[in-house]
């Protein structure tokens, strides 16, 4: 069996009256690209720190491979780690860098030498090797903190935001080089995000946390189209939501039966809604088969790939669709009434908790 | 740029406008630091330049060079290398008790730093006069200090603790350790300790990672401590005139007795320019080795 399974048993932490981590239990497969998502304070961080050792939790339980972790002082884990600031050494070169973990591991001069190059030329910077770290730029930095996090090929990589101080389009591109990286080597990685576009881009699964829980772990399709409760469909795409009313086994939208083609069970109590994505609606549809869903017009703004239209719905809600030149339908004007249409399988009933 | 860079007509481009806007900025700018450079030039520039001129005649009042010729003199050689002990000591002293407390406050929380912070302040605060006759109370004959030893019996007779080279550097040491402590303090708060727990991920023991990372990060800060003290502990004279009771010949007594003793303004004036030459050299050297040693502001 591959190695670097972890497995996360009810681990709690809180600072005074905050709780930082509240009960989670995450078990992740060797080999694994696994993303803890959330907003910041969902505890996301603190479960990273408390992975790598740098946080000791006040209770819970931490097995890598089967062996307990969870008093095991950090620099005796074997576990690399991307700093969000990448968290490189002023005062040694790109080289030197990257062969710290070696060097502290007594590995003999030339096969540093000889893996501190391959490491580097995985990320591309085996030309820039006696570079100093002030010299390079963000883009330059995160990929020596990524040589420098599997050089010594630890069982387990840990990321925490690597991508958020870089520019979007070197991010976007990063993405994919870590996407392809990850396939390469074949680490267990744990990847710390709060960019849903990141998480649905990279992960094999993904954690989403929200006030020190894990409120649904699913792979990325499942936890973008079936989110389980309310904060997952807010915190993926540009979600809105329109209250329904529960009547027996079906919910009504403005006094139409919706029709759902996932009729699973949403929590008994409390408040109901139909989650709308601007990606999912349609300009066109069939009255017998889609839930319609009729608005004013109130703004058209371009966006270059596409004008997003948001319409007015009674009750003072709001949807917004996209129009991008390829529907038989010309653009509206703001103050247009507007039939829209949600397909069945693209409708989703949610409650607040998940079930 | 493919712009023309001549002014096209009828598209006045405000050349000499905005220069001259940019050279009324400038005027503004420098006219802040006029009463400071004022002060300089009243206060340190023209006495200085009176010293530097009386220091090249001789006492009949003809110019010679035979104030400099005499600090070739083993007397004043002696206290040269009195001075550089005495200096070099006190800053590896300061080194030895300053290193370890900036780097406790360092690692404090900012707020139990704080507090720590007024008890290296609270001295540099106080007159250096009133710490160094405290010093004197404390450490003579039959001070305190000789008091607690015979008494625990650790000592059959009272040490020679004062008006001697001992006495001298207990009281610079006490007086010199915020120089090195504050810039060391401030250069250590400035290393990020995420590079620390990137150490210890690495696989990086505690003392491996001090020794390894946070240790050549201080060097700059060190670097400079080292050079303040060493500098200020050139040209001290009060400690060493007090504590060393007129048997530590430091640079700065020797210029005192020439001035009170003596009357030899010509001689004073020499060792003067000679302190003030030696100071400058050792400043220029140590701002090399910084520059050498820092890390932001590094070649590609």
């Amino acid at each position: 069996m591959r190695s670097g399974r972890v497995n996360l048993r009810e681990v709690h932490k809180a600072y005074g009256s905050f709780r930082a981590l509240d009960g989670v239990s995450l078990d992740i497969k060797a080999g694994e690209f696994l993303t803890l998502l959330g907003p910041s304070g969902s505890g996301k961080t603190t479960l990273l720190n408390v992975i790598a050792g740098f946080e000791r939790p006040d209770l819970g339980s931490l097995l890598v491979d089967d062996v307990e972790f969870i008093t095991r002082p950090p620099h005796k884990r074997d576990l690399g780690m991307v700093f969000q600031n990448y968290a490189l050494f002023p005062h040694m070169d790109v080289f030197s860098n990257v062969a710290y973990p070696l060097k502290l591991r007594k590995v003999d001069k030339p096969s540093i030498r000889r893996r501190v190059m391959d490491a580097l030329e995985i990320v591309h910077m085996q030309h820039l090797a006696d570079r100093r770290i002030t010299a390079l730029s963000g883009g330059q930095r995160q990929r020596v903190a990524l040589a420098r996090a599997f050089v010594f090929e630890p069982r387990l990589l840990l990321m925490d935001e690597p991508l958020s101080a870089l520019d979007k389009n070197l991010r976007e591109h990063m993405q994919i080089e870590l996407k392809r990286l990850h396939k390469q080597l074949g680490m267990t990685t744990i990847y710390v995000t709060h960019d849903q576009q990141e998480a649905l881009t990279m992960s094999d699964r993904i954690a989403v946390l929200d006030k020190g829980r894990i409120v649904q772990l699913d792979v990325p399709a499942t936890v973008y189209d079936r989110p389980n409760c309310k904060f997952v469909a807010g915190f993926m795409g540009e979600t809105r939501f329109l209250p329904v009313e529960r009547r027996d086994q079906s919910y009504v939208l403005d006094g139409r039966p919706l029709r759902l083609a996932d009729t699973r069970a949403v929590s008994s109590t409390g408040e109901t809604w139909l989650m709308v994505r601007p990606e999912r609606l349609r300009w066109q549809g069939d009255a017998s088969s889609d839930n319609r869903i009729e608005g004013r017009v109130l703004d058209v703004v371009y966006r270059g790939d596409c004008n997003q239209v948001s319409v007015s719905l009674p009750g003072g809600h709001e949807v917004a669709i996209r129009h991008s030149g390829a529907e038989r339908q010309p653009l509206p004007q703001p103050g247009d009434t507007l039939a829209l249409w949600l397909p069945a399988e693209a409708s989703l009933v949610i409650g607040s908790a998940a079930p | 740029m493919t712009l023309a860079m001549d002014e096209a007509p009828g598209m006045p481009l405000n050349r000499a406008m905005l220069k001259s806007a940019r050279r009324r900025e400038r005027r503004i700018l420098s006219g802040l630091a006029l009463p400071a450079l004022v002060l300089v030039a009243c206060i340190l520039l023209i006495p200085f330049a009176w010293l530097a001129w009386l220091s090249l005649f001789d006492a009949a009042g003809n110019l010679s060079a035979q104030n400099y010729a005499r600090l070739l003199r083993p007397a004043y050689v002696g206290s040269f290398l009195t001075t550089f002990k005495v200096a070099g000591l006190v800053t590896a002293l300061c080194v030895v008790f300053g290193y370890p407390v900036a780097y406790l406050l360092s690692q404090l929380s900012a707020r139990a730093a704080q507090i720590l912070l007024v008890f290296v302040i609270l001295p540099f605060w106080t007159s250096v006069l009133v710490r160094t006759y405290a010093w004197l109370v404390l450490l003579q004959r039959n001070g305190v200090i000789n008091d607690w030893l015979l008494s625990m019996g650790v000592i059959g007779e009272p040490l020679a603790l004062v008006h001697n080279l001992t006495g001298t550097i207990i009281g610079m040491v006490h007086v010199m350790l915020p120089f090195l402590i504050l810039p060391l303090y401030a250069s250590m708060k400035a290393i990020d300790p995420v590079l620390l727990r990137a150490a210890a991920n690495c696989g990086a023991s505690p003392s491996q990672a001090f020794r390894q990372v946070f240790l050549p990060l201080s060097m700059p800060g060190l670097a400079s401590g080292i050079a303040l003290t060493f500098v200020l502990c050139l040209g001290f004279y009060l400690t060493p005139a007090l504590l060393g009771g007129g048997r530590v010949a430091m640079w700065s007594t020797q210029i005192a007795d020439a001035v009170s003793k003596f009357s030899n303004w010509g001689a004073a004036s020499a060792l003067s320019v000679a302190l003030l030459v030696v100071t400058a050299v050792v400043l220029w050297g140590v701002r090399r080795l910084t520059d050498a040693l820092s890390f932001s502001a590094g070649k590609p």
